[in-house]
């Protein structure tokens, strides 16, 4: 009875705190405080982007009204924005192997809780000058540790045509559902599954689309961003700096989508996607240890799909579907010897006779209730389910995915100069045959926190 | 006496509180009852009903919850946010003075505004647009009272002729338009630092020599629109009154001689060699043009 009630007061000061601060207010930082739009207008929820947001990136962060050169800022502005979110989270896990007190191993269940905090990005973006555009990246783990997650320039609307536009460095591949800019934020369903899928046993980490890779991109769109294409060639190094794996292995990202008006219920975008790309399987080695960027023996990889963007007036909908294939190679666990010593390298003679393929299928539908631009409840349902496995003898559904998330976010600030969101969210995943006994394993994340953008 | 003091100061806070509150509520109220109001453009309806939320989404920051252009980031901006509870509009293409038609509104909406903030909102669905065309009519009771202008009727496009180009410049000598834009355009005519819009605030005048495209368009016909109707709530008045049609033609050719980008009448005025109006000399007229070009 103590406890119902408790639930009950914890759920009726959530519904104060939500419904308690929906006044009139007002959220985004640098380029809103450039531009002196709010957070909104480029964001259906921030970080996920509308269609006005869209293609002012697609525009190179550029409104295109003449007023896009950094000259027209006041000196002090700085185009730098602070991502942080300090959350309160519950991770369970039902089939953690430890040590017993005989001696020998079990299975349990593996529940904690406590505060925590999700790391610090940097996020700096804007113009050199008209047409000419950037962003940096910084980003920081829980512990301090940085890395470029992203660093690149853009050359916009060459030759005054939307249809030319390059960006050169590490940058977010063009996905049309971007994971970057996703609403989730939990352990168990943050990111996307299929942007990131490696079936077990395999060893091709180089397909991961929602990873940000090193290459070049050419972009074009017309003029009202209705129609989309790019085209990406990447060094296949999942966005490793120094070309550590193959001497000369290139992948390539191509999407492309319309969007058209569906009258009343807002405008709809349908597309698709393809990565297709090469990686090493064979690395020259010294004293057994394999050499960086001596990888030849290219095999190759592929994942494609469609995506569509459904709008209901507040309902919407955002689909995406993915098939992929790796070679039988990356399928028997050769292709990252640098980052993984115990990886198979494929030296003369090395033979995988009976090895297949490794192919899957898989699919999410996030859906978003708009209520105001405020307020938005979210779910997201994936599912992927391997085709054929690398081995002819590991059970069919073995590496199986089915994650379910769903949650709100509320934006107690919506103005031009910064952005606050509580995030509430539950997350639940399974992965079929994945526990250390063979058998299903069950993650599933509860997480309350504040997501600041300043 | 002292003790009264205390509380008749409460009072009056008291009554200038309810006042102010009253007054608030009378204006929602005047606003919630103008919801009603549409917008046509072509086939499509629009209700200002439907574009609260995208109001509040893409507008409120400059425009304003009122309309009244006071949004938060208005005083951060140059040129200053429209209000819209006066219901003055610069790009139309009806007579000044006049209410634009919703078209003109949505096509604002869809362009954007050159050398504003204002962008081009055209990502969002055409209906969005002319919703939010119907959500701004609704500040002002103006379209409640009156019915949008006629639009002005545009002649074809003439072919741009030597003549054509050197009546038209006469014509910005006659019609004293440097003396704002400047003789070659540049926004430096002896009275662009005196201009001032029509709520007071400083404003300048369109700059040719720098720029390609206009805030209410870039077409030959935006330009002979902007013109011939003026720019309501500006010093740029409407020429309707004292420039024929075909005359019109001629400025507009003239003018696009001043841009910096390449077009036929600026290939032409090269050839010419066409230099910049002597302000001090007498304006040339315009019956010093070939017979049968003016027409």
């Amino acid at each position: 009875m103590t406890s119902f009630r408790s639930t009950l007061a914890a759920l009726l000061l959530t519904a104060i705190f939500v419904l308690g601060f929906s006044s009139n207010s007002h959220a985004l930082p640098a380029f809103a405080r450039k531009y002196g739009l709010r957070c909104s207008a480029c964001h259906e929820a921030w970080p996920m982007l509308n269609y006005f947001g869209q293609k002012f990136k697609d525009n190179g962060y550029q409104l295109m009204n003449d007023r896009d050169s950094p000259v027209w800022q006041n000196p002090s502005y700085w185009p730098v924005t602070f991502r942080m979110t300090p959350f309160w989270h519950v991770e369970s896990t039902d089939k953690v192997s430890y040590d017993t007190v005989s001696g020998g191993a079990a299975l349990k269940r593996l529940t904690f809780s406590g505060f925590d905090h999700g790391g610090l990005d940097i996020l700096s973006g804007g113009t050199l000058e008209k047409n000419i555009s950037f962003q940096l990246i910084p980003a920081s783990d829980e512990l301090g540790a940085f890395h470029i997650e992203a660093v690149n320039a853009r050359l916009d609307n060459l030759f005054h045509s939307p249809w030319l536009n390059f960006k050169f460095g590490k940058f977010e591949l063009d996905n049309i559902v971007s994971e970057k800019r996703g609403l989730t934020l939990s352990a168990s369903g943050g990111g996307y599954n299929i942007y990131h899928f490696i079936p077990v046993g395999d060893g091709n980490i180089f397909g991961q689309i929602g990873d940000n890779q090193i290459g070049v991109e050419w972009m074009g769109h017309s003029l009202n961003d209705r129609t989309r294409l790019s085209v990406a060639v990447l060094s296949t190094t999942d966005g490793n700096p120094d070309v550590p794996y193959g001497s000369n292995s290139y992948s390539t990202f191509i999407t492309g989508s319309h969007a058209f008006n569906v009258g009343k219920l807002g405008t709809d975008r349908v597309g698709f996607y393809a990565m297709i790309g090469e990686a090493p399987t064979s690395f020259l080695t010294d004293g057994g240890v394999p050499i960086v960027s001596s990888g030849t023996g290219n095999k190759g990889f592929h994942r494609e799909g469609f995506v569509g963007l459904f709008y209901f007036n507040k309902l919407n909908f955002q689909v995406v579907t993915q098939h992929g294939s790796d070679s039988a190679w990356f399928g028997a666990g050769f292709g990252n010897p640098i980052d993984d010593p115990t990886a198979p390298n494929n030296t003369p003679g090395t033979s995988i006779a009976g090895v297949r393929s490794p192919t899957w299928n898989g699919a999410f539908v996030e859906t978003h209730w708009v209520q105001n631009p405020q307020l938005i409840f979210f779910q997201r349902s994936e599912w992927i389910r391997m085709s054929q496995q690398a081995d002819p003898a590991v059970p069919s559904s073995v590496g199986n995915l089915d994650n379910y998330v769903f949650g709100y976010r509320y934006y107690p600030l919506m103005n031009s100069r910064g952005g606050f969101a509580w995030h509430n969210e539950y997350s639940w995943i399974r992965g079929r045959g994945l526990a250390p006994d063979g058998s299903d394993l069950t993650s599933q994340s509860l997480m309350l926190g504040f997501d600041f953008d300043f | 006496m002292r003790t009264q003091e205390p509380k008749l100061i409460a009072c009056a806070v008291a009554v200038l509180a309810f006042c102010s509150i009253s007054s608030a509520q009378v204006t929602k109220y005047q606003e919630d009852a103008n919801l009603g109001i549409e917008a046509h453009v072509g086939k499509l309806t629009g209700h200002a009903r439907d574009a609260a939320l995208n109001y509040r989404r893409y507008c409120t920051g400059c425009h304003g919850d009122l309309g009244d252009g006071e949004g938060e980031n208005a005083m951060w901006l140059d040129p200053k946010p429209r209000n819209f509870t006066l219901a003055t509009f610069r790009c139309r293409s009806t007579a000044t003075g006049t209410l634009p038609t919703d078209e003109d509104l949505y096509e604002t909406v869809g362009r954007g505004l050159e050398t504003s903030n204002m962008p081009s909102w055209n990502p969002l669905s055409d209906q969005a647009r002319v919703d939010l065309v119907a959500y701004v009519k609704h500040f002002s009771d103006r379209w409640k009272t009156e019915k949008s202008g006629t639009p002005i009727e545009i002649p074809a496009e003439p072919a741009v002729t030597a003549q054509r180009i050197k009546a038209g410049q006469a014509l910005f000598q006659r019609l004293e338009c440097w003396k704002c834009h400047g003789v070659e355009g540049r926004a430096n005519g002896p009275s662009a630092d005196t201009l001032t819009d029509d709520q007071n605030r400083p404003i300048k005048p369109f700059n040719f020599h720098d720029q390609t495209r206009f805030k209410c368009g870039e077409t030959n016909r935006d330009l002979y629109r902007i013109f011939m109707t003026g720019l309501d709530g500006t010093p740029m008045p409407s020429f309707m009154d004292n420039v024929k049609p075909d005359e019109a033609w001629d400025l507009v050719f003239y003018l696009r001689t001043l841009q910096p980008m390449q077009t036929p009448a600026k290939e032409i005025a090269k050839q010419l060699g066409l230099r910049p109006i002597n302000p001090n000399a007498p304006a040339p007229t315009s019956e010093s043009k070939p017979e049968g070009e003016n027409k």
